[in-house]
């Protein structure tokens, strides 16, 4: 028996709305699953890749070294890769701090935020944090990516007919009502 | 802002009329006595002109001259176009910079200086060149530097301390600069000896439409750049409706590169005063503009003295040469530092007092120019070659030059060579003629036509410099073997970033993802894919930009992907691993690690 | 010169006036030209360059290009496709357009140009630009982040307004917006009624208390491309969109 192609997903600096998208293709699941296999994903819990990829679903973009870390993981095991969202190709909400010195995010949030309460009055520095990037970075800054799903989150039918036409192999073309940038 | 500092602002303006058509007049003067146009200033000139602040703030935020927060009492603009830093502008900022303790761009805290850096500033044959207090410095050292410095420490006036004064009208009284001219070659159209009144006197003997035929005889086009035939556009002005007419000289000059028309107001003011009158004369305007760039502020003082002179002589303003109704007059107006008012339309709007934006066309200036009357925009050679043409005959102009290209032109030549300086040679010399002339033959490109035009490598020095091959209003820059074409490409690139007006989406955005993308392959961080976008955005920009600026400011890459790809090639090192070659995490990371105080102990490549 | 003329427009025929401009005479024949600076009432600007055509074989904005006998205009092609995708993905990284929570979004000409061309994602680096907003009018918020530079609100407020609102500064890619007054929009004699309010394509104006107040769906694009409104009046049924 041939094995069914894989598709990995994950969450960057997104807030799991376009994985909630994923899902509301409801039992159109139940298709896909005779398609391809879910390998790393949150949806499966499966943590690592153990196996390459064809198509990896990015949300979110990149806000510290972590996502830099998975999304390049992602580019090698996968052979194509898909922003799925608004925040994976221009950053989204999280960027908007982008235009915020980064001395002044980081001491917002933790040291002068009106509901922070840090008596060390010390950032974090542990290593167990990943680091801040200096600014968030869409996914295509950093790696290449194959596809870009605007939306947010894009709909479970823009998400659904991108995904049956990369899997039947045929062109994305996708109608008026499924693009949409909200 | 003072009651007393009210009242002069309202007496500059009625000195205007309180027309605020002529904004920038009135914003230079009251720069010029507060050091800047503050935002109290700007209410205050509103109501003296009849109209609205945010007017006057346009006007001050377009022009890089203006200001509004306070400037120092010394400006220092230090040219850092592409000739000057080749010749050790980089050396001479920096000795600026530790003398005054501050950097380019600031201003002292004492208020003494500021130190900006400014674009070609006409002085490439002389480099480096600054304007310090709207005097020319040139041939620039670090030691010149120190000691202007000094002189500017010790509270006395930089050019009490200059002694050198350059040739010709340069050492007159009412220029004093140390400017040198470099007329390398003259030749029989521009820098010949010139009678005033030669012309005149001959275009007043015949009717104007005569004279329209005379200069269209001759073939004469536009030696401003676009080559546009001058009879015809002084037919077309002359044709049109309109209560009166207008004869503006283009003295904006600001392509990098070029620097023939400085020459020609130092030397040939009476010939091109002359060309003006005789094409105000055909075309019936009563009125014509000088519009002077604001780097050439140095030569305003003689210009006017000139004009003065003309006009005792009768060669100016009512019954010229005793015919009756002959009546014609001209004025200077400034410029405040934007290469876009090199464009007609733009030029007309600055004249205006307005922003520097280029108006839609159609309607062209010959039907609607400045204040909505038929107007005649000429570059200041083509203006001196008209009042020759006028005097000497269409005949012996045609003869000269090619089919297309007839006549002379002004090359000023810069950059690798050993005879930099203005050169008139006949239209259809060779670059290579070219070259063997200012003593370049080792170059390894050449640029004709300024950032605007085209950058070729010696596989085609054998091309014509003329409208319909290697196009130039004047300016050509010689490279030897040893320069970095792309870092030259990417200053042009800087430099239209810089000065496009803003009017159109193309121009705007366009310049500056040119200039970026273009920085990004030759830092090492480019990949392949690269070459192919930055060819199809140069070309969205080129076709869809309003005016000549957006439509050739994609130029020094286009032609450089076409003459040097191989510059471009040798810098794409990125492997086709699927990673971003531009995206670097230790630098996205390394002011995280200083602010939170611990290195990343997972970067890896 | 008056009166009725022929033009070609991508192979039709259609009938303009002398005194038109092709923009005019397209929409009044039904073709639709894409435009963002451009609106009915104001004069012609020019600065957004969507509506570019090929006139005769060169690039001109139909906008401001008066019409003439003989002109063979090409608008539908793929060539000028691409030029406009470049464009409008060059407005969408000059500022900072947040769909996601736009009070526009759904209204937004800009958005809807865009969706049109089928845009997925723009093919320039996003600038991330530092812009500011303005809250103070009690009635008129602006957000310069979505700003597009396009002008209308300039004109509105000049020609249909007999006001002076707004104006640009700066220069070049630092171009922006600005009020008629000394600080912000509070000290100008902007109302909330005024033209120059509705005349902003994207959400840099707005309205306050106004936003989401239609549920999506039922917005101005979400079923129906821009330009349909311009396309429906179409004389003849067999065109292609």
């Amino acid at each position: 028996m041939m094995s069914k192609p894989k598709i990995a997903t994950t969450s960057l600096a997104g807030c799991f709305g376009c994985h909630m998208s994923v899902l509301d293709i409801d039992d159109r699941i139940l298709q896909l699953v005779d398609l391809i296999e879910f390998h790393k994903s949150p949806i499966n819990d499966i943590k690592t890749f153990s196996a390459p990829c064809l198509v990896g679903l990015i949300e979110g973009g990149c806000c510290n070294e972590e996502n830099v870390h998975v999304l390049k993981d992602f580019r090698k095991n996968c052979q194509i890769l898909i922003s799925c969202g608004d925040c994976a190709i221009m950053g989204g909400i999280p960027a908007m701090r982008n235009n915020v010195p980064l001395k002044e995010c980081l001491e917002e949030a933790y040291l002068n935020g009106v509901t922070v309460h840090n008596p060390s009055k010390k950032i974090p520095a542990d290593p167990d944090l990943p680091l801040l990037l200096d600014r968030v970075y869409p996914c295509h800054e950093v790696v290449k990516i194959d596809y870009h799903l605007p939306g947010c989150p894009p709909s479970a039918d823009t998400i659904w007919e991108a995904l049956v036409a990369l899997l039947t192999d045929k062109p994305l073309e996708l109608p008026y009502s499924l693009i949409k940038y909200d | 802002m003072t009651e007393k500092q009210a009242e002069q602002i309202r007496k500059i303006c009625q000195d205007y009329g309180g027309d605020k058509h002529r904004m920038m007049d009135i914003v230079r003067e009251v720069h010029a006595q507060f050091g800047c146009v503050s935002r109290p200033a700007m209410g205050w000139i509103a109501e003296a002109t009849s109209t609205h602040r945010v007017e006057v703030e346009s006007v001050v935020s377009f022009y890089a001259f203006f200001s509004e927060k306070p400037q120092g009492r010394n400006v220092i603009r230090l040219c850092n176009d592409v000739i000057d830093r080749m010749f050790g502008a980089d050396r001479v900022a920096q000795a600026f910079e530790e003398a005054f303790g501050i950097r380019v761009g600031e201003t002292t805290p004492d208020g003494l200086v500021t130190l900006q850096y400014t674009p070609c500033i006409g002085m490439c044959d002389q480099p480096p060149a600054a304007i310090i207090n709207d005097q020319i410095v040139t041939w620039l050292s670090t030691d010149a530097a120190r000691h202007i410095a000094e002189v500017i420490k010790s509270g006395k006036k930089v050019f009490e301390a200059w002694q050198s004064v350059g040739d010709g009208n340069n050492a007159h009284p009412l220029v004093h600069a140390m400017v040198h001219n470099n007329i390398r070659k003259r030749g029989p159209v521009i820098f010949d000896a010139f009678t005033s009144g030669a012309a005149l006197s001959k275009a007043v003997a015949v009717s104007p439409v005569e004279i329209i035929k005379v200069i269209k005889a001759s073939r004469l086009r536009g030696r401003g750049g676009a080559g546009f035939p001058t009879g015809m556009k002084w037919e077309f002005t002359r044709g049109a409706p309109g209560a009166q007419k207008y004869i503006i000289c283009n003295a904006d000059e600001g392509e990098p590169g070029t620097f023939k028309d400085r020459a020609i107001l130092t030397e040939m003011p009476d010939l091109l005063f002359e060309g003006m009158t005789v094409g105000g004369y055909a075309i019936g305007a009563k009125e014509g503009i000088l519009y002077l760039r604001g780097e050439y502020t140095y030569l305003l003082n003689y210009l006017e003295d000139v004009l003065a002179k003309r006009r005792q002589a009768n060669l100016l303003g009512q019954g010229i040469l005793g015919v009756p109704n002959f009546d014609f007059d001209i004025r200077i107006q400034m410029g405040a530092g934007a290469y876009i008012c090199g464009e007609e339309t733009a030029l007309i709007s600055s004249c205006e007092g307005t922003r520097g934006d280029p108006k839609n066309r159609p309607p062209f200036p010959a039907q609607q120019g400045y204040l909505g009357f038929p107007t005649a925009v000429n570059n200041v050679e083509t203006l001196c070659a008209a009042a020759r043409i006028v005097d000497k005959g269409s005949t012996w102009f045609a003869a000269q030059g090619s089919a297309g290209s007839s006549g002379a032109k002004l090359l000023s030549i810069s950059g690798d060579c050993k005879a930099p300086g203005i050169y008139e040679l006949p239209f259809g010399i060779s670059v290579n003629e070219m070259l063997a002339m200012v003593g370049g033959e080792d170059a390894a490109a050449v640029l004709v036509g300024g950032p605007s035009g085209q950058i070729i490598s010696r596989a085609e020095f054998q091309r014509t410099i003329c409208y319909d091959d290697l196009g130039t209003g004047g300016a050509v820059m010689v490279f030897g073997a040893h320069r970095d074409i792309l870092a030259i490409a990417a200053e042009f690139m800087a430099f239209f970033e810089e000065e496009s007006c803003g009017y159109c989406t193309t121009c705007r955005v366009g310049n500056t993802i040119l200039k970026n993308r273009l920085q990004r392959i030759i830092d090492g961080k480019g990949q392949m894919g690269d070459l192919a976008y930055l060819e199809h955005t140069a070309h969205t920009i080129k076709a869809l930009s309003r005016c000549g600026l957006g439509q050739t400011s994609p130029n020094p890459i286009l032609s450089t992907l076409k003459n040097f790809r191989d510059e471009y090639e040798k810098r794409i090192t990125a492997k086709d691993d699927g990673m971003q070659p531009a995206f670097d995490i230790a630098q996205a990371l390394s002011k995280t690690e200083e602010i939170v105080g611990r290195k990343s102990t997972h970067r890896q490549a | 010169m008056s009166g009725k003329i022929t033009l070609i427009i991508d192979g039709q025929e259609i009938e303009a006036e002398i005194g038109q401009t092709i923009l005019d005479a397209a929409d009044a024949a039904g073709v639709y030209i894409p435009r963002l600076c451009a609106m009915k009432g104001l004069s012609p600007h020019g600065s957004c360059r969507v509506c570019t055509v090929h006139v005769n074989g060169r690039p001109q904005a139909a906008c401001t290009q008066p019409v003439a006998p003989g002109m063979s205009i090409e608008n539908e092609t793929p060539e000028l496709k691409a030029h406009r995708v470049s464009v409008i993905d060059m407005l969408f990284v000059e500022g900072n357009h947040y769909c996601m929570f736009c009070e526009k979004s759904g209204n937004c000409e800009l958005q809807a140009v865009a969706y049109r061309l089928g845009i997925l994602a723009p093919q320039h680096d996003y600038m991330f630009p530092c812009r500011g907003v303005d809250a103070s009018h009690p009635e008129v918020f602006i957000d310069g982040n979505r700003c597009i530079l396009c002008g209308r609100c300039v004109r509105a407020s000049q020609e249909l307004d007999n006001k002076n609102v707004f104006q640009f500064v700066g220069r070049g890619i630092h171009k922006r917006l600005t009020f008629n007054a000394p600080n912000n929009l509070s000290q100008t004699d902007l109302a909330g009624i005024d033209k120059a309010v509705d005349s902003c394509p994207v959400g840099a104006i707005l309205r306050k208390g106004t936003a989401f107040s239609v549920p999506i769906g039922q917005r101005l694009y979400d079923n129906e491309p821009i330009g349909s409104e311009i396309e429906s009046g179409r004389r003849t049924n067999d065109r292609q969109v």
